[in-house]
């Protein structure tokens, strides 16, 4: 393992004193052809890239009021600068969202305001040139799209936003990010990110299944393209192969065996999450998402569930009716599409399965809320509802259950350090730096009440919390899925089913 | 001369600043990105958006110190300009006598505000680092305009009627000019002249966060993306 730089955890979140360029070294690694190509995207930076550049960003002005309003409106106050988990880790003046969207404002300036045009000095505008674009490729990979900022502007000024247009002008000249299109590029090819073809995925789901029936002697299925089947479940392809996402997933599948509800996980779109989004490709993004929809006809099924993973939340909630929509051939009276927290609250709520609360008794918990989830969708009929869901079912699956600091969670959750398309080892310092907000609060609920167990429900924060809290000295079993503990605590057998 | 010129400074702004609006209001907000918990009527949007306008919620969850000198400069502001009504109608409505003190208080508390926005914008460093040379030059100018104000009021007093009889005639007129027969005229030039210049860089600048809140996606939103299907403009069939 690399020699990384781990913050010291101060007693309480401090925000850093200001620095230049801390972080000016840390560029993702750039995509080539072989990644660019299949997406249409130019193999290389194009020759006359600077025009083409400001040309994009000029079309995306007029696909996008969110950018046009807020290039235009911020006054600086600066409330977002002690906001983002970057700067808080890093100190770096860049990372503050106000400085981060600057780059992109200076730029609109210069090409599209009167102001910038003649008066660049006095209004802060700059060309786009070799450096401009060398800050953009750092830093706008140093934004993981959480929108915590946007909570706290006074013109809900979105951040996540610029970045994802950032992202999207500069793919257009070329200049991309391996990780995030390399991974779509799969997601084209095989139907998931991880990149797992269809015999190995179904090896997968039987090893499960005997996994189960092994320590409960039940026989929970993991069906996989099952046509007529009651529900599709959409994951993400973590669930399949990583620890401790797997275990959230023989959660889903307890869940639908005791409430015999059929389902159904499809090859062909086994992959809940959207790195569509994180580039800003509207187009890609429909793309992904369209091999739900196809599969959702194609096996008949009746219901669309969601697993646990932010993005993929956000993109399924809020964006899959415009994208594919709308989804008026599955049964009414569900929501489309359902998360699986909604789904097990709901059979619940009715009665539907038992849950023994003791066996999760060697938890304390506390709940991380994934910031996709938190800021960018709703779970049930209530505003706030993906807050008190996801909670409700930790309630009901275990004894102990405590709330980290409230300027840390609900809306003003952290991110985990690794969203956004920067869950890649070469911005490890980022995401251990990132992560440190976090691990700040958890650590206070650790010595205050003995928390041991940080459930969550996104793929990404899985991902990024085993990977680096650990390097805080955190051992990497304390992160779960709160179907892990639905897992746990769900009493098989003595069927109920659906009240 | 000052007619001339009140004429085109008032045409910049209202040409500049609606034809921002219209393209705030043209552009498409191809998906749905308001950020939760966000209303899930209409009827909630609106509230959020008068709450969000009026008390500022945001700012107050954000930072403590900039709510404070945004909420009393931009409620001082709103009743110096009300005040103001007065001096382009005639006959003055009784009501405008009491607001006369209540102005002048109000006067006192914008400069005061303002004055206290430029200083954190000084001192904290954060934020002086994110200030650019515009973002004083506006400030600047408010103080200007309130202190030019405040001086007419406290040191240097025009001869207010006659300049409002004076301007009240001078818009069938392109060559009228004020009176200047006193620093208190000149000061009131001057006052004149700030504000014509704020109105002119206004459809511009940041300024434009007036009207710009408005057609903030993120908060004018409403949170019901399954229940109905948003439609994207532009997106291909």
């Amino acid at each position: 393992m690399a020699d990384y730089h781990v913050p010291v955890v101060a007693d309480d979140i401090k925000t850093p004193s200001l620095q230049t360029g801390t972080m000016a070294h840390l560029a993702p690694y750039p995509a080539t052809a072989k990644h660019m190509d299949p997406m249409g995207f130019p193999g290389e930076r194009v020759e006359n890239w600077q025009q083409k550049g400001v040309e994009k960003l000029g079309e995306l002005l007029k696909k996008y009021r969110s950018l046009q309003v807020y290039l235009d409106i911020c006054v600086k106050c600066g409330a977002c600068t002690d906001k983002c988990h970057y700067y808080l880790g890093t100190g770096d003046a860049n990372n503050m969202p106000v400085q981060r969207a600057e780059l992109m404002r200076s730029v609109y300036r210069r090409y599209f305001t009167p102001a910038g045009k003649m008066f660049p000095n006095l209004v802060n505008a700059a060309d786009f040139d070799e450096e401009t674009l060398g800050k953009w490729f750092t830093y706008f990979h140093q934004c993981s799209q959480c929108r915590r900022c946007s909570v706290f502007c006074p013109f809900g000024i979105d951040t996540a936003e610029i970045t994802m247009a950032a992202r999207e002008i500069m793919n257009a000249i070329g200049v991309g990010h391996k990780y995030s299109v390399e991974i779509i590029g799969k997601v084209h090819q095989l139907g998931n990110n991880l990149g797992i073809p269809k015999p190995a995925l179904k090896g997968t789901l039987e090893f499960l299944e005997e996994e189960i029936l092994d320590s409960t002697g039940h026989d929970v299925r993991l069906p996989l393209d099952q046509e007529g089947a009651d529900v599709l479940l959409v994951a993400p392809s973590a669930d399949f192969f990583s620890e401790p996402h797997i275990q959230s997933l023989m959660g889903y599948a307890k869940v639908f065996h005791q409430a015999g509800i059929s389902f159904t996980i499809s090859s062909y779109a086994s992959e809940a999450a959207n790195f569509g989004m994180f580039i800003g490709s509207y187009d890609q993004q429909k793309k992904i998402a369209k091999r739900v929809v196809e599969q959702a006809r194609a096996l008949k099924v009746k219901r669309l569930v969601v697993g646990e993973c932010g993005h993929a939340w956000r993109v399924a909630y809020a964006f899959w009716n415009t994208l594919n929509g709308p989804f008026d051939f599955l049964d009414p009276r569900y929501p489309a599409p359902q998360h699986i927290c909604e789904f097990t609250h709901d059979l619940i709520q009715r009665g539907a399965l038992a849950l023994d609360k003791e066996a999760n008794d060697e938890y304390r918990v506390t709940f991380h809320d994934s910031c996709n989830v938190a800021r960018a969708t709703r779970m049930g009929p209530k505003a706030g509802g993906q807050f008190e869901i996801p909670r409700d079912l930790i309630r009901a699956s275990c004894n102990h259950f405590v709330d980290m600091d409230e300027d840390t969670i609900r809306e003003k959750t952290f991110c985990c350090g690794g969203g956004g398309g920067l869950l890649t080892d070469e911005l490890m310092d980022l995401r251990i730096r990132g992560v440190q907000p976090r691990v700040t609060a958890l650590k206070r609920v650790m010595e205050s009440d003995k928390v041991n167990f940080m459930a969550l429900i996104c793929a990404i924060c899985k991902a990024q919390f085993t990977k680096v809290l650990p390097m805080y000295g955190i051992p990497m079993e304390m992160v779960g899925g709160v179907h892990q503990l639905v897992s746990n605590a769900i009493q098989l057998g003595a069927k109920k089913g659906i009240v | 001369m000052l007619t001339f010129l009140a004429y085109i400074v008032l045409t910049i702004f209202l040409f500049g600043f609606l034809s921002r609006i219209f393209a705030y209001a043209r552009s498409p907000a191809p998906l749905k990105i308001a950020t939760t918990p966000a209303p899930t009527t209409r009827l909630g949007v609106i509230w959020r958006l008068v709450t969000e306008v009026l008390f500022f919620n945001s700012l107050f969850k954000g930072d403590k110190l900039a709510w404070a000198g945004g909420i009393a400069f931009h409620g001082a502001m709103a009743v110096v300009l009300i005040r103001h009504i007065r001096y382009f109608i005639d006959p003055v409505p009784a009501f405008f006598g009491p607001l006369q003190i209540i102005g002048i208080v109000a006067g006192i508390a914008m400069a005061g505000a303002l004055a206290f926005l430029l200083l954190r914008r000084l001192v904290f460093e954060r934020v002086r680092y994110i200030s650019s040379r515009a973002d004083y030059l506006v400030l600047i100018l408010l103080l200007a305009i309130a202190m030019s104000g405040l001086l007419m009021d406290f040191v240097l007093r025009p001869n207010i009627v006659a300049i409002k009889t004076n301007l009240m005639a001078m818009w069938g007129s392109v060559t009228g000019l004020p009176p200047l027969n006193s620093l208190g005229d000149v000061t009131f030039l001057l006052h004149l002249l700030l504000v014509g210049a704020l109105l002119v860089i206004f459809p511009f600048s940041k300024l434009m966060h007036a009207g710009g809140i408005f057609f903030s996606p993120t908060r004018n939103q409403v949170d019901n993306p399954r229940e109905k299907k948003h439609v994207n403009p532009w997106a291909a069939p």
